[in-house]
């Protein structure tokens, strides 16, 4: 598959955390392979893949509750390699909270500055103001299975932040949560990651939530990291095929290079795309539903000539601010979202369709 | 206990029924034995009018209370140590992974398995052996050493099943949050596991406590604990005296239960 994008951008000391060449094997597993990251600091980065590539150990690397097999691992510019965890300026808001279920929520949200030897009354009173910004005064006392999930989740919140962590690691935060709280609960992450102006790195599966809340965002396959970039890079211009196809909906084109203008289509359809990859290379080009126009067939613009295919309407789906058309062209299908207000027609299945897209929109990704 | 769990009907009333049952059955023994303990029959079980002579007896009765007092100490020292230890035990076999762990596990469990009787004279050879080489008399040690050796399984099974239920990302929790390892454990784990340390302690003493066939196999001569005596006094023939050496043991080990229940509820949960 494709090159690792910024896979070396150059280290500096403000580097809330630099990874360099870093490996974790598990006996024959290795869950994370060889990965460089930079993370700024007060940056809010998100780490996003499928189950198993490796978030929750890369994450657990930098909390220093697991030690790389090989590798840097800098934070701050200090090597923590194999700094235990309670020696590194970081603190994790663990997927199911680890809450500690024998201490009310003053103690657990006290517990770290306890441990760091600050006494019982400005603990107690750090944090207190700590359960104010999390928005639950009045619940001190509360054991945490008198909790409702929000209001566990703001515990495990407060519990790291009220150590001022130079790096807070959060490892699906929001997994437990219904959709609702979930959504309330990403704007107040956000703003609070703002106004605290601490390095959030955010582990998710949900590409949705990456793409709104992160100023970068990492994409991770079986231990590799695939495109490191802001939500726009990894939308418009993918690294690859398995971030194109992981991030939003697109069509993916099977296709080879004829020269740096033009790819040849499966059928033999020549299609203008710019492209780097040597000619002879296979290619895949993604297109996003919603960046293919469609119109009768015969009505592509005379400038998108070379853009453009033409095919028959297999479904259309009406979604209110959208219609989904699958248009079948003669060897493959293809998506295509169009706005549904103010659209000049609808198609039904069994029309004859032309659709082009602005030159753009295509983008050639290694196969 | 309310809500949709709460039985109703039928299955309440005979789930009333049967938890009666079951006292009647633990506790009309214990009933008699109170009742019998002070009677003035020297026959057990024929009344003959209150008294608490048997207990003046037992109280004026120097091998009885010497047993009793040794009973007490080996029960002390042998819950304290194999507190420790199984709880040790129990921490090794579910925290950590290491070579011939399984080996250890199923050894660990052989004193629940094996009869005591079996248990009893594999210690006896072993003690009469060290005593050759080291030169050591059977009493006090050799018998607190077996208790031990048999407490030690059951304190770390009780823990052990303790630390299973306990989520071990709260140690992870812990550290993250600048405790040291040893903090960890004092602040997290200890107080988690506590119940199952108390229980296990409980039933390290009551096991202890009770044991006749074991100690009787490795004692030294003239020297006993409460129930290898009583055991030998019931060869002579059974008196009330026994009754009352009985509902005295019965009602230590009740405060032995109070006081485990008072601990557990006082606990602080406070860390530092
Ligand atoms: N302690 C361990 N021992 C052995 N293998 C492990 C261990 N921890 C993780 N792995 C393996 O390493 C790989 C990466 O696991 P990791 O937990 O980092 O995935 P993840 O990206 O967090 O997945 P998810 O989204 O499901 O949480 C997986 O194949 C997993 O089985
Ligand atoms: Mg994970």
């Amino acid at each position: 598959m494709g090159e690792t994008r910024d896979a070396h951008e150059t280290t500096t000391a403000a580097d809330a955390v630099a990874i360099s060449g870093v490996t974790k094997r598990f006996g024959d597993v290795v869950a994370v392979d060889n990965i460089d990251l930079n993370i700024a600091d007060g940056e809010f980065f998100a780490m996003l893949g499928p189950s198993g590539c490796g978030k929750t150990t890369t994450l657990r690397m930098i909390a220093g509750l697991e030690f790389p097999t090989q590798g840097s691992l800098k934070i701050f510019g200090d090597e923590v390699g194999t700094l235990p965890p309670n020696k590194r300026p970081v603190n994790t808001v663990f997927q199911n909270y680890a809450l500690f279920p024998h201490m009310n929520v003053l103690d657990n949200v006290s517990f770290g500055l306890r441990m760091q030897n600050v006494g019982r009354s400005e603990a107690a009173d750090r944090a207190r103001a700590l359960i104010k910004l999390v928005q639950l005064e009045g619940m001190e006392r509360r054991k945490p299975s008198q909790l409702s999930g929000g209001q566990q989740q703001r515990v495990a919140l407060a519990r790291a932040l009220v150590n001022k962590p130079k790096v807070l690691l959060l490892d699906e935060p929001l997994g437990a949560l219904d959709l609702k709280l979930r959504q309330e609960m990403q704007n107040e992450l956000k703003s609070l990651q703002r106004e605290l102006g601490v390095s959030f790195v955010f582990v998710t599966h949900d590409q949705e939530e990456a793409l709104t809340m992160s100023d970068r965002i990492a994409v991770m396959e079986d231990g590799r990291l695939l495109q490191v970039g802001s939500a726009e890079d990894l939308y418009e211009r993918p690294a690859n095929r398995f971030v194109a196809d992981f991030i939003g909906q697109t069509n993916l084109v099977d296709a080879t290079v004829a020269d740096s203008d033009t790819i040849v289509l499966g059928n033999g359809s020549k299609v203008r795309a710019t492209t780097s990859l040597g000619s002879g290379s296979k290619v895949a080009m993604s297109l996003r539903p919603e960046a293919i126009s469609i119109g009768p067939r015969g009505s592509a613009p005379a400038d998108h000539s070379e853009e453009s295919l033409d095919g028959i309407v297999s479904s259309s789906t009406y979604l209110g601010h959208a219609v989904d058309y699958r248009v079948s062209v003669d060897w493959i299908d293809l998506e295509v979202r169009a706005g549904a207000i103010g659209a000049q027609q609808r198609f039904s299945p069994g029309d004859e369709v032309s659709l082009w897209w602005d030159r753009a929109a295509n983008w050639v990704v290694a196969d | 206990m309310t809500g949709i769990t709460e039985p109703r009907g039928m299955t309440k009333a005979s789930l009333r029924g049967i938890s009666w049952l079951v006292y009647v059955f633990f506790y009309a023994p214990i009933l008699v034995l109170i009742i019998f303990s002070f009677s003035d029959n020297r026959n057990v079980g024929v009344w003959g009018g209150f008294t608490t002579s048997w207990y003046a007896d037992f109280a004026q009765d120097s091998k009885l209370t010497g047993a009793l007092s040794n009973s007490l100490q080996i029960a002390v020292v042998a819950t304290l140590i194999s507190v420790v230890l199984g709880t040790m035990a129990a921490l090794a076999l579910e925290r950590f992974s290491f070579r011939g762990k399984q080996v250890f596990d199923a050894l660990l469990y052989l004193p629940v398995i094996i009869p005591d009787v079996t248990m009893a004279v594999m210690l006896l050879l072993f003690f009469t052996q060290a005593a050759k080489w080291f030169g050591f008399s059977k009493g006090f040690s050799t018998i607190a050493l077996s208790h031990i050796a048999f407490c030690i399984s059951f304190v770390s099974i009780v823990v052990r099943a303790r630390l299973a239920g306990m989520d071990d990302k709260l140690e992870e929790a812990a550290m993250d949050l600048y405790a040291s390892r040893w903090q960890a454990f004092r602040y997290v784990t200890l107080p988690l596991i506590m119940p199952g340390i108390l229980g296990g302690a409980l039933l390290a003493m009551t096991l202890s406590l009770d044991d006749v066939v074991i100690t009787q196999f490795v004692t030294g001569a003239g020297w006993s604990t409460l129930p290898v005596y009583v055991f030998s006094l019931i060869r002579k023939g059974v008196t009330p005296l026994i009754n009352a050496v009985s509902v005295v043991m019965l009602v230590a080990s009740m405060v032995l239960v109070a006081l485990s229940l008072l601990t557990q509820r006082l606990r602080g949960d406070d860390p530092a």
